[in-house]
């Protein structure tokens, strides 16, 4: 047995960390690794374009953008903005709830592009997130403004990843389908996408509790002077 | 019987459609190369079965020539204004979410139909493709209560729909070119190679051993590389497939769909996925451009435990 082959495999993770345009990366991992596997250049050739031919389906998710762009044009972003903005305001930490909560269901809808950092946590959850803090806890020193921000964007992070894949028609499920069925393994994207819910309700879990700790812990930093009484509710 | 033939003429025409629109935009000075682009995937949803194996080879070989030299790029034109579409927001309310979840909604639905009730049988829809089929019905739905509720012009969701393509650019093929990346692994015997190579390391039927290193495995190369799409095929063809599910007899779909997740994890732990880690500390003007991944990291860790706890658990003794 030959272990040549395996260059392929360095080539794509040498060729994605050095920060080569990927489909390059790709093609030339194919080709060195049919060369060295002791295929001929037309083999490779043609393997690789079957496979390409054989997997259209993964790229056939984009037939959905005709009916997003055009929802878009008539203010989809614009109202998941609204909805976001009327969330709980109470904590900040229940308020980041609530936004996981939110980008998870809409992502595992396949909304996954109505919300985002430049769409949605810029412009509101994190400067609402420090807003309910400061309300909560008085007025807030930078890193911990900085803190509470972090965490915003990791709240985005985590309900875009671990709720989109329990929508069928997205690439990583796909992606998935195809890669195994290239093994011949049939899979269904139903199957696979109803495996993506345990992993989504333990990320709603863990990172819901920290986002409850994140309360506790604002509660016990030592108050900024001089802003002290303004944060009380009455 | 309805196919997956069809979804790909449909499939095909969208990407044509994009492709016309490309030619036809003077606002992106790459717009040859964007047409290019989308027409070559439109000949290979149409024509691919016609093309034969070489054929198909060298319209990939075209595709990564066209992404690699950057040929690609955006046109400037934003067809409604913000303040028009806050309006119209304002005006339409929540039911704006409402065509786009008739999509995931027809592909659910249906799927189940056509596999708990009679549907079934009726040989309407190839049994292998009927989500993917029923996904494209579900568009077409879509297309048409939007057409019916909103009146656009003609060609606005095509329009609309170019947009947002030439935003994701030439990443949206890879994927794709990553699953054909797999085929060649496998054909070149890297899956073989590696599960020998793998056993002689593993303790002997040690299947939770196995398990710890494609979920951790499947983690550091996402980090290394900053893409779990592309830590995949590698960690499928190493780990997945030879031990996990041919040695081990572990559960396919649970071995896919997880290890894509563990990969996940590795994701939220890179500087490498700048887009997802690095951009929002910049957008957010933070002093520390790794704020957001210190704030993840201590989501990820348990996650990934958690993942490879479903992995043993689901694969292995359900």
């Amino acid at each position: 047995m030959s272990y040549l082959p395996l260059i392929g495999i360095a080539l794509v993770v040498l060729g994605f960390a050095l920060r080569f345009n990927p489909l390059l990366v790709v093609a030339v991992s194919a080709i060195a690794t049919g060369l060295l596997g002791g295929m001929d250049f037309l083999k490779v050739l043609a393997t690789l374009g079957k496979g390409f031919n054989d997997n259209r389906f993964v790229s056939a998710v984009y037939i959905v953008l005709p009916v997003i762009g055009l929802l878009e044009r008539y203010g989809l972003q614009q109202r998941a903005r609204t909805l976001v903005g009327r969330m709980l305001r109470a904590t900040a930490g229940r308020l980041l709830l609530g936004y996981l909560a939110f980008r998870q269901i809409f992502a595992a809808l396949g909304l996954k592009d109505v919300a985002g950092h430049p769409q949605t946590v810029r412009p509101l959850v994190a400067p609402m997130a420090v807003a309910a803090a400061e309300k909560t806890h008085g007025k807030l020193d930078q890193a911990t403004d900085e803190r509470v921000k972090a965490m915003a964007a990791a709240t985005d992070n985590v309900g875009l990843f671990f709720g989109e894949d329990i929508f069928i028609a997205i690439a990583s499920i796909l992606l998935i389908q195809g890669s195994l069925a290239g093994f011949g393994i049939q899979l269904t994207p139903i199957e696979l996408s109803l495996w993506a819910i345990p992993t989504a309700i333990c990320a709603f879990l863990i990172h819901g509790a920290r986002l409850l700790y994140l309360d506790v812990q604002l509660a016990r930093r030592p108050r900024v002077r001089g802003n002290d009484a303004e944060g009380h509710r009455s | 019987m309805i196919t997956l033939h069809w979804l790909y003429v449909l499939a095909g025409a969208v990407f044509a459609a994009f492709a016309i629109g490309s030619l036809r935009d003077a606002t992106n000075s790459k717009r040859w190369g964007n047409a290019a682009f989308w027409g070559l995937l439109a000949v290979s949803f149409w024509f691919g079965d016609f093309l034969g194996d070489v054929g198909n080879g060298v319209l990939v070989l075209a595709l990564v020539g066209i992404a690699g030299t950057h040929l690609l790029g955006r046109g400037a034109l934003q067809s409604t204004s913000n303040a028009q579409r806050t309006k119209s927001s304002e005006r339409l309310g929540n039911c704006l979410f409402l065509p786009a979840l008739v999509i995931p909604l027809t592909a659910f639905v249906g799927t189940l139909m056509f596999n708990y009730t009679p549907l079934k049988d009726s040989g309407l829809i190839d049994p292998k493709s009927v989500t993917l089929v029923l996904l494209g019905l579900g568009v077409i739905l879509a297309l048409a209560i939007s057409y019916a509720w909103l009146r656009p012009p003609l060609t606005a969701p095509l329009e609309e729909g170019r947009r947002l393509m030439d935003s994701i650019g030439w990443a949206a093929v890879l994927p794709q070119m990553l699953a054909a990346l797999g085929a060649v692994f496998a054909a070149a015997g890297v899956g073989t190679t590696v599960g020998a190579l793998a056993s002689a390391i593993l303790p002997e039927g040690s299947v939770i051993f196995a398990v710890l290193l494609y979920a951790l495995g499947m983690a550091a190369f996402t980090m290394i590389m900053g893409n779990a799409f592309a830590a995949f095929p590698v960690m499928a063809a190493a780990i997945g497939v030879p031990i996990l599910i041919q040695q081990h007899g572990g559960n396919p779909a649970v071995i896919g769909a997880v290890g894509m997740l563990a990969g996940f994890c590795g994701t939220l732990m890179t500087p490498m996925a700048a887009n997802f880690n690095i951009v929002p500390a910049v957008l957010l003007e933070l002093k520390d451009q790794y704020a957001v991944i210190r704030a993840q990291v201590p989501t990820a860790i348990p996650l990934l435990i958690a993942n490879i706890v479903i992995l043993y658990v689901a694969g292995f003794l359900l």
